[in-house]
């Protein structure tokens, strides 16, 4: 797998200018096409429908008509340039067609040219576009180079949201059969094995029962992996890769000491052994809601109290902004917590009412930066006070190490800069746009490790986690940096002793 | 995409992963390692026919850390890291040394 790219050399944070335009430079930058299985696992047409025009405008129609948000994106924007500079495709690659009024146009020519008079009259005067195959390939090229991070409607005077536009757009190509390959086939391993990852029932209590080995080996203390235990306290969803991948792991066993010296029941769930909801990456509620149905069904089954989400960006969007409405109402939950409820709200109650007790010592020559994550940090919300989401988190990290610095004020909490791999992204053909996509984050990143002798960065998403781990190597950082958050709390935890 | 090897034609998909996992065999997985710049030593046969292994039980690719302590109890304290995985297989244990054990990509946010 040689990388046909070159890595961009890193700048100053503090200046980072306009990228010089590169015009088509992301053009064949291409994400692979879903094969008719993938397809067919989601009840979307196998491959490209003949009639696709019709359908995709059809599609296009009942979107505005159900979404009111989309029509309104399409017409309000007045092409002002503010939200040009502020996404990190556009910074990493130099594309103008990832610059986010760009990506919006893609849609927003065939409204026009299909949904407004000005643009069936005069389509030439208005920007209008007859939908050709060509165009069509253009969508599904630059609708997957979006991470629907939404860094851009932080920016935009009207609070256009680029994410939605491109959920839309790939809900209109999987209705026509041209899905997006990543996206589809693990959606399709969700429905049919019950996580991303595909890991059975037996693999997975493998798994657990030699992570249960290793914290006995190194701790001295037995603490469990509790799955499918009727009647325990707390069910906790996590995303399947803190099952399988490093550093995401380290953090499953913080979870895990944690509920141990916080001596509250909890459980895993092989029914429900997925946080992540894919369907929102493909803007399809159908499947998004199907896939959260695990989630209740769990519940119910195992007589769980509460619910509690593991470290994965958009699992928390979904389960903090769409859960109730989903697939709630989850009356039979204990009231008197929140539902659902962070792990990072869990343990930061705990180290507040000293319910837990840390160690500094466990993690000696550490200096943590955080990377917010784009779907945690815009799009919902932790503890019960705006900002939450920004602050308990970085509480945890200061909790455990013994110094803690932030990132330049422009890349981290609302501005916060994408990680590169996220919205669907993370796959590996689409190497090089997730490589330059990173760019911006790791300019922010190289300034504190330079100025402020930052030995890692943590974060508290699984995407966030496999993406750096894998793009930090190709500017010269060791993917060790990256750490869980609850992989620094594991680190510290005393066990056994919290009387 | 599709693998010659011995004179037969073995189907794969576009990243180079097997379609179907029973046709795999040595020759081919020297091939497949060819392609990826991989070169088998004895060591990464070690972690090749571990991956086979677990994936005949579980239907599926061990876990990173499952993979390392397995080698470690094979081939040594030393060699059961990351680390050391990741110098057999540079482009990573999980996916590079899965393509060429012929198993399925592992999927997900891994």
């Amino acid at each position: 797998m040689a990388d046909k790219f070159e890595t961009p050399v890193l700048g100053d944070v503090e200046e980072r200018p306009m990228p010089a335009l590169a015009c088509g430079a992301m053009a064949q930058s291409r994400s692979y096409v879903a094969a008719p299985a993938h397809q067919e696992a989601l009840g979307f047409p196998k491959e490209l429908v003949p009639d696709w025009q019709e359908k995709a405008i059809a599609k296009m129609g009942d979107l505005l008509s159900r979404y009111r948000s989309l029509r309104v994106y399409m017409d309000i924007c007045v092409k002002c340039g503010a939200c040009t500079d502020k996404c990190h495709y556009f910074l990493g690659t130099g594309d103008p067609k990832n610059m986010p009024v760009a990506r919006q146009d893609l849609f927003r020519s065939v409204y026009r040219r299909y949904f407004t008079l000005a643009g069936k009259i005069a389509p030439k005067l208005v920007g209008a576009k007859e939908f050709t195959k060509e165009l069509l390939d253009e969508w599904f090229n630059y609708f997957h180079q979006c991470s629907q991070c939404r860094r851009c409607s932080v920016f935009c005077p009207y609070g256009i949201d680029t994410a939605e536009i491109s959920m839309a757009a790939r809900e209109i190509m999987d209705s026509i059969g041209y899905g997006q390959k990543y996206c589809n086939e693990i959606i399709g391993k969700v429905h049919k094995i019950g996580n991303n990852l595909g890991l059975p029932a037996p693999a997975l209590e493998d798994t657990l029962a030699g992570l249960e080995e290793d914290m006995e080996a190194d701790s001295g203390v037995a603490v469990k992996m509790p799955l499918d235990v009727h009647g325990a306290e707390v069910l906790l969803i996590t995303p399947s890769a803190d099952f399988f991948a490093e550093p995401h792991v380290l953090g499953l066993m913080g979870y895990a000491k944690v509920f141990h010296a916080s001596g509250v029941s909890w459980t895993l769930s092989t029914k429900a052994s997925e946080a992540g909801n894919f369907g929102m990456f493909i803007g399809n509620y159908e499947q998004m809601r199907k896939i959260a149905m695990r989630i209740r069904e769990a519940a119910i089954e195992l007589g769980v109290k509460r619910i509690v989400f593991g470290e994965c960006g958009h699992a928390w969007r979904v389960a903090y902004s769409f859960l109730n409405t989903l697939v709630g109402p989850w009356d039979f939950l204990d009231p008197r917590y929140p539902v659902p409820q962070h792990i990072v709200e869990f343990t930061t109650d705990l180290i507040r009412r000293k319910g837990i007790k840390l160690d500094k010592s466990g993690n000696d020559g550490m200096v943590l930066t955080f990377h917010d994550s784009c779907n945690i940090a815009r799009a919902s919300r932790m503890g019960d006070f705006p900002g939450g989401q920004f602050v308990l988190p970085r509480e945890i990290i200061k909790a455990t190490v013994p110094k803690f610095v932030d990132m330049n004020r422009d890349t981290i909490l609302e501005k916060t800069f994408c990680c590169g791999g996220g919205g669907g992204l993370l796959t590996d053909e689409l190497m090089e746009v997730r490589v330059k996509g990173a760019k911006p984050r790791l300019e922010a990143l190289k300034q504190v490790v330079e100025q402020e002798g930052v030995t890692h960065m943590a974060t508290i998403c699984a995407i966030c986690k496999a993406q750096f781990t894998k793009v930090l190597p190709y500017y010269g950082y060791d993917r060790e940096m990256i750490v869980s958050v609850h992989q620094l709390v594991s680190n510290t935890i005393i066990l056994g002793d919290n009387d | 995409m599709a693998y010659t090897v011995n004179g037969k034609t073995v189907e794969a998909d576009e990243e180079g992963y097997l379609v179907n996992i029973n046709e795999w065999n040595e020759d081919l997985a020297a091939l497949i390692a060819k392609d990826e710049k991989v070169d088998m030593t004895p060591e990464h046969w070690e972690v090749v026919n571990f991956l086979r292994e677990y994936y005949a039980e579980y239907q599926i690719a061990p876990a990173v850390r499952v993979l390392t302590k397995a080698i470690a109890k094979k081939m040594g304290p030393e060699k059961g890291s990351n680390k050391y995985l990741y110098e057999l297989f540079p482009y990573g244990p999980a996916k590079q040394a899965c393509k060429i054990a012929g198993l399925p990509k592992p999927t997900g946010c891994v």
